[in-house]
């Protein structure tokens, strides 16, 4: 299996999608039957971007 | 006149709902002014302008909801809270008795087999949130904008090591397997397979094509960045891969802004060797290196479109709606004052904004804008037209901290007053983009804007002309047809495509 195919594999798949940000985009693929799960986001480090861009260093 | 705040700590809404719900309450009778935000920095700033601040908003974190209003009375403030909370409550109640992850990690966990993540948080955070869907294997759709392009380069690298669609950041739109995500309209399934580094500029496309009766394959987005030289086309030269390979694809069409040389021709060296017919269109771009490599050229949206349909379908029979070049130009012309010579262009979408820019150049030699082709063309202020002028007001000085202008029309509405003042101005030129994503009704809100601007310039004994390109397709969710009516009962001209508009407007005003 050549590295590639994996985008022509998903032109063959059912796709599943997994939403995160704007519930209106899950709202609009649920109309449409789309199979879609919705991530409740909440910005990390209780959105400290201080301490956000310390963790990133970390990783 | 009173004035209140609450906060409602770890409430965290999306920038749309919160920017949906400010709107309505801001329209309550006795209201003066409302803004329900996330407490980031950025919102603290908009608060404090409006002087809706204290010490308990400046200590709230992005993760708490600020409820500012203020209003004439007691009562109005009552009513207003009643009605965001009523709002808020609806919005939970809707995702009914589902139960939302918090995580990527926790969504794979109930549906391991997920393969597409479509990602709209704020800017700051997205590239983390696309890097943890790479890395479980997912295909990244990245709407979110304000991503650095160093970021950018990152998250694309690991998808091209991994071979996973890496479409984005600020990409607003892709059609996959027939599924549209984030800003697409609904266009059937074809033989056209498009990669387009421009998004409005491929919803013009895709849309021609299914109003003509064709159909796409596959619609990659790519992102607006990806052939700049820093990026180096990774996601274009993925797509076009992946479509060489499509069986479903007859036909592949290129759609972007002028990329970067190198770049360029990096993507048309792929390309070149396909049995497929191939159609690139790069706005404003000099042609004629894809010429050379015997590769099929078109110089505007519609063309593009228009020869992507005869390559798969054979000859157009009839073009929609033909009657519009029926317009009685001369008679127009008559209606206007002496003054009257300017086209002034509000554009929701970039790619529009610039075809209409590189149509206009062709007529005229100064044609100002917030994204100019020419450091002399630049607007000193993006509030202040100059001459002919085509704004992109989805451009991110717009946006920043407001939604986009194909959500929500406040911003054009206030401009289309704004320049309806000008004694200068003959035509008003919009884009209205319909489909998924994009505002439910545009001319509820258009129509109002349209009446009142025409009452503006007849005081002043002039008549304003509405010049408005129509972008969709007749299945889209907000009826085409019925757009179309409504805006031509308002007395505006609405084309099937940007080019007609342009050049209808650019008639109306003659050299």
């Amino acid at each position: 299996m050549t590295l590639l195919s994996r985008i022509n594999e998903l032109f063959k798949k059912e796709l599943k999608v997994v939403n995160i940000g704007i519930t209106g985009f899950r709202d609009d693929l649920k109309s449409l039957k789309v199979p879609v799960i919705h991530v409740e986001f909440r910005p990390p480090a209780g959105g400290n971007t201080k301490l956000l861009s310390i963790l990133k260093k970390l990783k | 006149m009173v004035k209140e705040i609450v906060i409602k700590k770890n409430s965290f809404f999306d920038s749309v709902m919160l920017m949906t719900i400010s709107r309505e309450v801001k329209n309550i009778e006795g209201i003066k002014e409302a803004v329900v935000v996330m407490a980031t920095d950025f919102n603290k700033e908009t608060l404090k302008n409006v002087d809706m601040i204290n010490d308990e908003v400046l200590e709230a974190t992005p993760n708490d909801l600020v409820i500012a209003i203020k209003a004439e009375n007691e009562q109005s403030i009552e009513v207003a809270k009643n009605k965001v909370e009523e709002m808020l409550t609806k919005r939970t109640q809707a995702q009914g008795s589902e139960y939302n992850p918090r995580s990527l990690e926790m969504a794979l966990q109930m549906i391991p087999d997920l393969n597409v993540a479509l990602i709209s948080v704020p800017g700051i955070y997205a590239a983390e949130e696309a890097k943890k869907a790479l890395e479980a294997g997912l295909h990244v759709m990245l709407f979110s904008d304000n991503v650095s392009l160093e970021d950018e380069i990152k998250l694309k690298n690991i998808a091209r090591e991994k071979g996973l669609l890496m479409m984005g950041p600020d990409c607003g739109t892709a059609i996959i397997n027939g599924v549209p995500l984030a800003f697409a309209n609904k266009v059937k399934r074809g033989k056209i397979g498009i990669v387009g580094a421009s998004g409005t500029g491929t919803q013009e496309v895709s849309s021609i094509i299914t109003r003509l009766g064709g159909g796409v394959s596959q619609v990659i987005g790519t992102g607006g960045r990806d052939l700049k030289a820093e990026v180096g086309g990774i996601m274009m030269t993925m797509g076009i891969e992946a479509l060489i390979e499509d069986d479903e694809t007859d036909c592949i069409v290129l759609i972007s802004k002028p990329p970067a040389k190198e770049v360029m021709e990096r993507v048309l060296e792929k390309i070149k060797n396909t049995d497929k017919k191939v159609i690139v269109h790069f706005i404003g771009a000099d042609l004629s290196f894809a010429e050379k490599y015997g590769l099929e050229t078109a110089s505007t949206l519609e063309e593009t479109a228009f020869k992507a349909y005869e390559a798969c379908y054979g000859k157009i029979a009839k073009l929609p709606d033909e009657e519009e070049v029926r317009i009685d130009i001369e008679k127009i012309k008559k209606s206007l004052s002496a003054n009257q010579k300017y086209i002034r262009g509000l554009y929701s979408g970039g790619s529009l904004c610039d075809e209409a820019m590189v149509l206009m150049k062709k007529r005229f030699p100064r044609v100002y804008s917030n994204i100019a082709l020419t450091e002399e063309e630049k607007l000193p202020s993006k509030d202040q037209s100059i001459q002919h002028t085509v704004i992109d007001m989805g451009d991110d000085e717009f946006t920043r901290g407001k939604p986009h202008p194909m959500i929500d029309y406040t911003q054009r509405v206030e401009r289309i007053l704004k320049e309806a003042e000008s004694e200068e101005v003959a035509v008003i030129l919009l884009d209205v983009v319909l489909g998924y994503g994009a505002h439910k009704d545009p001319s509820s809100e258009l129509v109002p804007a349209i009446q009142k601007a025409r009452e503006i310039a007849l005081k002043k004994g002039n008549n304003i002309i509405f010049v408005i390109s129509l972008c969709g397709t007749y299945e889209d969710p907000q009826d085409y047809r019925k757009q179309k009516e409504e805006l031509e009962r308002a007395g505006a001209i609405v084309t099937t495509t940007n080019k007609r508009a342009v050049e209808i407007a650019m008639a109306i005003v003659g050299d």
